[in-house]
């Protein structure tokens, strides 16, 4: 029987629940999974980054010992593209469309033409993993290598290579956002100091550390399709994959994603891999499975940001911001990912604003196709461009103006709101204090003591840098209307179920999904303060189409805000028929219930009361019952936000670079970090960590370089492409400002993301300071390689 | 990531290695720690017919001193380099070294002959193995031959050992008196192979003036080299900074140095330079000057 | 040509027929069932797949398994004796030393490793001892404060 909780746990830093399994190798991730009679899949890509596909000869791979079945598009008659989720025409009335969304088929197997290197062909399915990669360097593809274009600002050249017959030019959509007239006026404003900078976000690989995979089962007694992959949100991928893809009934297809080894945007999509592995599950009536090699995650991933960007600021004599004036390629990649038109319009421009009081604001951005893997959200999706844009363009406005960079940005804040602010760039602000996390940031690094240490250290001929960011966030995308009227294809609300057993113990089916951020800690904190029971009597059920509702998943930094408040919603309701149920044992009147401490009780009398367990029991056992109320306990919601969070802070970064060797190196990192009311700080200071080193690593080490001439992945293994290792990266001085949302009932924004937005603008002015007195006043390009920065250090002498 | 197949063969003695190796000749790789060769044979870049794991061969392993020469075993691993007390007592360097190769689960399988007879062009050893005037001992059916360094790295992961032969023993010379010896190395972020590497010996004459310096660097080109012009640069003067500085110019000079991600041949040739002076100051320092 | 290989993995002994190309790490994962250690990249950078084979860290997807013929292997699912976590698993979960699991088991043997080497181990030395082991979730702080508390919380030597 359920027992009463001794404390709130609400704010508290309690260990997470789901560590047990996984400190002692007991995680069930998709490649642990054996199903008796399984196939292994092997995929068979392409080496080329743009070739025309004359014939595939499968007849040695398919006599290849232990060989089930080998598959090229060609046999996947009756199968349709992969959709893309998001939608960017003027007859859809997308607000901001200049040119319309150039929507290209997206084939599970490509059978026309390879159009990045690792473009999948064809599949070869086997008794056995290595049967599978053995008869796969049998398949005889006869190519016909065309031109390639891998280079953002190249794809929509005239004369580069043509991708698509759909899409003319390479052009992918062109987009605004902003008021371009207001903007050019203000650019134009008497005395304006006015700063125009090239600034590359450059390509980027996810590399969560579980590789992707699926395991597919089909049952021919019941027709029903099991697919368990890594996925953030299976309820999306059995949607895309039912409804757009194979036009298989949804209701006889089960998606569960069982433990993730993170995702950090790269397993929100829908991949082709998946769905081949589903239809040849089918095909075959056999299980099938395929987990990605990390060479093939480098190919095949959707990859993140790549963009190229010319940003204009201008500032009034006093340093007040007059306008800001972006433009933008971003490079989409060969195909359209689920979500890729998205990131770099509705996710990106709507963020330009920063947390500055700007006048005017334009940003036109322009999507191109290349040669090269499809992009798509990366952790933070858009938020991390338009953060890095604000920061480092006002930075260089600072710095041309003759202003401190800290100075600078303390006068352009909005001044603290909670409600509405309306920024030039569409979205209202809910609530922020932006100066307060500022100057706890300030206090905490001692910003004029540091200066003073710098100035000793230039003395010395030491290079020793500051840089700051200053970021604003949205997380918690909503409501569905308006994604909706933006192009989204989705709703972005959440489930949550609420089912109460018997007993009292509790089980929760949340549509959001955990692939790393404790929500069978932080959701069960939730519950726990709520219905006042011990957090051991609450177990939380994600990431299985089978058992729960529906729901939309996790990524933009959304499960406690959207997916905790559908909880609470339901928990709410489970109070209020729990006090139906009481009233009529205590003989009273519903309204004169109050849920106090896990008890029912009289308003007013303490001693009359019945605890959670017996309404629970009753619930279920209503002998003793209120007329006309159902039995049972259990209650299901649906939460649609009625906007975003805004989740703000201050990030500060010291480096010290070697003049010889160009390596930067981190001395201090601080954060302060305001995500509204916190459940788990623990929780949330890992994700701050965890944020920041992929940031930091943008900054300085990361990017996915495609050699211009022969289209390859240069960067295809974790031997080339440097993700951060702990030996690089400092321990991290954080702290935090609160100031709750409005918008939800915890005042809950979202901290999956913040690390990351603010982390690479502020290490890369760190590096642009440190280099100052050489007469550096601008870094274009990242990551800030040793040989980068030291290419500019011998630019800077030179000149 | 499944090789393609193969047959492996654990041979007991040299002599049944020595026969294998006669009999499969090209088929066939020798198998060390396995911390270069079977990478490439997941990628399928190598794909040998016949593997030979020298694991039970006995005599293969281990570090003793033979005089003023260290004698090292092929099979001996980086982690026992690392942390020998006899290295660390006699030639401080070569653990140095060895504890910045790749990172400690590659350190326990990796090998001291693996490392030198695969001569990747970015690893640690070979640098230190020149500066130090190290030779090889290579194993064939007619009996044992010794390859001094200088003669050892042919190319791109080509090195003096015949095919029918197996580099056995690495001896390498504990330091003389009034040396001092550095190793100083900048890490390819990912893979933390050497960019660029180099390694100094230099010897103090009574006076305090380089009687002798040893420059090896690995990483920039396609195999690691001497610095010819570095060591004649500090031969016979008294290595102050200026000195070192002056020396280390040519630290890149007979270096076939690759361009790559990491570096342009103008970055590399540099780095070379910067790394001469760091591991020359350091070795000046260590033998008393 | 399948040769048979016997090892004894935590403290128990197996014996099976195996492809002289079969690495370690599938071994122990998909012929014996082991499935704790992960394997997270293809070229032994990440060191998900990290073991201890006659007490030294290894990564196992960088060994074939008739090369193990013999030798006494320990994967993360030993490390806990009679239900009692170890110091370092505790560490890890005290210390929030992980969120989605995956780098977990291969940084805890090599933590293990660490502390047997340099039981009192300072933070600089940690950072450069994880140098094999790429975790893309905690940043690594959390990973080092849980590296320490286990260095306080490891039973004296006998």
């Amino acid at each position: 029987m359920a027992t009463v909780a001794a404390e709130r746990l609400f704010g508290k830093s309690i260990k997470r629940r789901e560590d047990p399994r996984f400190i002692t190798g007991r995680g069930q991730y998709v490649d642990d999974l054996k199903i008796p009679g399984m196939t292994y899949a092997a995929f068979v890509r392409s080496p080329h980054a743009h070739a025309k596909i004359r014939k595939i000869d499968t007849a040695a791979a398919t006599r290849h010992p232990g060989v089930v079945a080998v598959f090229t598009g060609k046999d996947m008659t009756g199968v349709n593209s992969l959709p893309c989720g998001w939608d960017l025409r003027k007859e859809k009335k997308i607000p901001g469309v200049i040119q319309d969304l150039a929507i290209v088929p997206h084939m599970p197997l490509t059978s026309d033409a390879a159009r990045h290197v690792g473009d999948p062909v064809a599949i070869v399915i086997a008794d056995s993993h290595e049967a599978a990669v053995d008869a796969a360097e049998k398949v005889q593809v006869d190519w016909e290598p065309l031109a390639a274009v891998t280079i953002t600002e190249k794809a929509a050249a005239s004369g580069a290579p043509k991708l698509h017959e759909g899409a003319p030019g390479n052009v992918a959509f062109k987009w605004e956002i902003g008021d371009r007239a207001a903007t050019d006026a203000a650019f134009k404003t008497a005395g304006a100091v006015t700063v125009k900078k090239r600034i590359v976000n450059q390509r980027l690989v996810a590399n969560a550390m579980e590789p992707r995979a699926c395991v597919a089962r089909y049952d021919d007694a019941t027709g029903e399709l099991t697919l368990w992959v890594t996925s953030q949100n299976p309820h999306v991928h059995r949607l895309l994959m039912c409804a757009f893809v194979l036009g298989i009934p949804e209701h006889k297809v089960r998606v569960i994603a069982p433990d993730v080894g993170g995702g950090f945007g790269s397993k929100i999509f829908l991949y082709n891999e998946e769905v081949v592995c589903s239809w040849a599950s089918r095909k075959l009536k056999r299980p099938v499975r395929w987990t990605a090699s990390r060479s093939e995650a480098y190919l095949t991933d959707a990859h993140g940001r790549d963009h190229v960007t010319d940003a204009e600021i201008a500032l009034a004599r006093d340093g007040k911001i007059l306008g800001l004036r972006v433009k933008t390629t971003a490079n989409l990649g060969a195909y359209l990912s689920t979500f890729a038109p998205a990131v770099p319009t509705f996710l990106y421009g709507t963020l330009l604003n920063g947390v500055y009081a700007i006048p005017a604001i334009h940003c036109e951005v322009t999507g191109v196709f290349s040669n090269t893997t499809a992009v798509d959200a990366y952790r933070g999706a858009g938020r991390p461009e338009a953060c890095y844009v604000v920061e480092r363009i006002v930075e260089a406005g600072a710095r041309a103006a003759g202003m401190d960079v800290a100075d600078l940005r303390k006068k352009n804040f909005i001044p603290k709101f909670s409600g509405a602010f309306q920024t030039q760039v569409a979205v209202v602000y809910d609530s922020g204090d932006y100066g307060a996390a500022w100057d706890r940031m300030l206090q905490m690094l001692d910003y004029r003591k540091f200066r003073a240490e710098q100035e000793a250290a230039r003395k010395q001929g030491r290079l020793l840098g500051i840089g700051f960011s200053a970021y604003i966030e949205a997380c918690s995308i909503a409501p569905s209307k308006l994604v909706g009227a933006l192009g989204a294809g989705a709703g972005l609300y959440e489930s949550g179920k609420v089912r109460v057993h018997p007993t009292g113990m509790v089980t929760v089916f949340t549509g959001s999904h955990s692939h790393g951020q404790g929500h069978e800690t932080t959701f069960a904190q939730i519950v726990a303060d709520k219905l006042g029971i011990p957090i051991e009597q609450v177990d939380i059920v994600h990431g299985d189409t089978g058992s729960v509702a529906f729901g939309m998943g996790t990524y933009g930094s959304r499960s406690a805000s959207v997916g905790g408040t559908a909880i609470l919603m339901s928990l709410n309701k489970v109070i209020e028929k729990g006090k139906k149920i009481a009233a009529h044992l205590l003989e009273a009147a519903p309204k004169d219930i109050d849920f106090l401490g896990g008890q029912f009780q009289v308003k007013g009398a303490p001693g009359k009361a019945v605890p959670f367990g017996v309404v629970s029991l009753t619930a279920y056992v209503p002998h003793n019952y209120p007329e006309g109320l159902e039995p049972g306990l259990e209650e299901t919601s649906f939460y649609d936000p009625s906007n975003f969070c805004f989740p703000f802070g201050a990030h500060a970064c010291i480096v010290e670079v070697d003049r010889d060797t160009g390596n930067v190196r981190i001395l201090r990192y601080l954060a302060v970090d305001d995500v509204g009311n916190v459940i788990n700080p623990m929780i949330v200071d890992g994700m701050v960590h965890g944020g920041i080193a992929q940031g930091v690593g943008q900054a300085l080490c990361e990017g996915a370089v495609y050699d211009g001439q022969s289209g390859q992945l240069v960067t295809g293994s974790m031997m080339d492409y440097a993700l951060p290792k702990a030996d690089m990266l400092p321990m991290y001085e954080t702290d935090r400002t609160v100031t709750p949302t409005p918008v939800n009932p915890m005042g809950v924004k979202g901290a999956g993301e913040t690390g990351t937005i603010a982390a690479t603008p502020a290490v890369v002015n760190a590096v642009v300071d440190a280099l100052a007195p050489l007469g550096v006043d601008h870094i274009e390009e990242m990551p800030m390689t040793a040989q980068r920065v030291w290419k500019i250090i011998q630019g800077a002498k030179a000149r | 990531m499944y090789p393609a197949a193969f047959d492996y063969h654990a041979p007991g003695t040299i002599k049944e290695a020595l026969d294998l190796l006669g009999k499969h000749k090209d088929d066939a790789k020798l198998l060390a720690g396995g911390h270069s060769l079977i990478p490439m044979m997941k990628l399928r870049l190598a794909q040998p017919k016949h593997l030979i794991d020298l694991r039970k061969v006995p005599g293969l392993s281990g570090i003793k001193q033979d005089g003023n020469m260290l004698a090292i075993g092929a099979m001996t691993t980086h982690w026992e380099v690392e942390s020998s007390s006899v290295v660390k007592s006699k030639l401080a360097v070569l653990s140095e070294v060895a504890a910045l190769i790749g990172d400690p689960a590659v350190r326990n399988r990796g090998t001291v002959g693996g490392s030198i007879a695969h001569a990747d062009p970015a690893a640690d050893y070979p640098a230190a193995m020149i500066a130090l005037g190290a030779e090889m001992v290579c194993e064939g059916a007619k009996g044992r031959r010794t390859v001094k360094v200088d003669d050892w790295f042919k190319g791109l992961m080509a090195t003096a050992v015949g095919e029918d032969e197996i580099l056995v023993e690495v001896r390498v010379p504990v330091l003389p008196a009034s040396t001092g010896a550095a190793y100083m190395k900048f890490p390819h972020p990912a893979s933390r192979f050497a960019v660029v590497g180099v390694a100094a010996a230099v010897t103090l004459d009574g006076k305090g003036a380089c009687s002798k310096a040893s420059i090896g660097v690995t990483g920039a080109g396609t195999k690691a080299v001497r610095a010819k012009g570095v060591e004649a640069g500090c031969t016979g003067k008294k290595l102050d900074a200026a000195a070192i500085e002056a020396a280390a110019q040519k630290a890149a000079d007979g270096v076939d140095v690759q361009a790559d991600l990491q570096g342009s041949v103008e970055y590399k040739s540099h780095l070379c330079r910067v790394f001469a002076k760091r591991a020359l100051t350091e070795a000046v320092k260590r033998a008393g000057g | 040509m399948k040769l048979p290989v016997k090892m004894t993995i935590n403290g128990q002994s197996y014996s099976h027929e195996v492809e002289p190309r079969l690495l370690l790490v599938h071994y122990i994962r998909e012929t014996v069932g082991l499935t704790g250690t992960h394997v997270g990249c293809d070229t032994s950078q990440c060191g998900a797949c990290t073991i201890l084979m006659n007490g030294q860290a290894v990564k196992a997807c960088n060994f074939f398994a008739v090369q193990a013929d013999g030798a006494n292997i320990m994967t993360i699912e030993g490390l806990a004796k009679d239900g009692e976590l170890h110091p370092i698993q505790q560490g890890f979960w005290e210390k929030h030393g992980l969120q989605c699991g995956f780098c977990t088991p291969g940084m805890i043997m090599s933590a293990y490793q660490m502390l047997e080497r340099y039981p009192k181990p300072s933070e600089e030395l940690i950072r450069h001892q994880l140098e094999g082991n790429l975790c893309r979730c905690t940043g690594y702080h959390n990973i080092v404060k849980a590296i320490e508390w286990a260095a306080e919380h490891m039973p004296a030597k006998k």
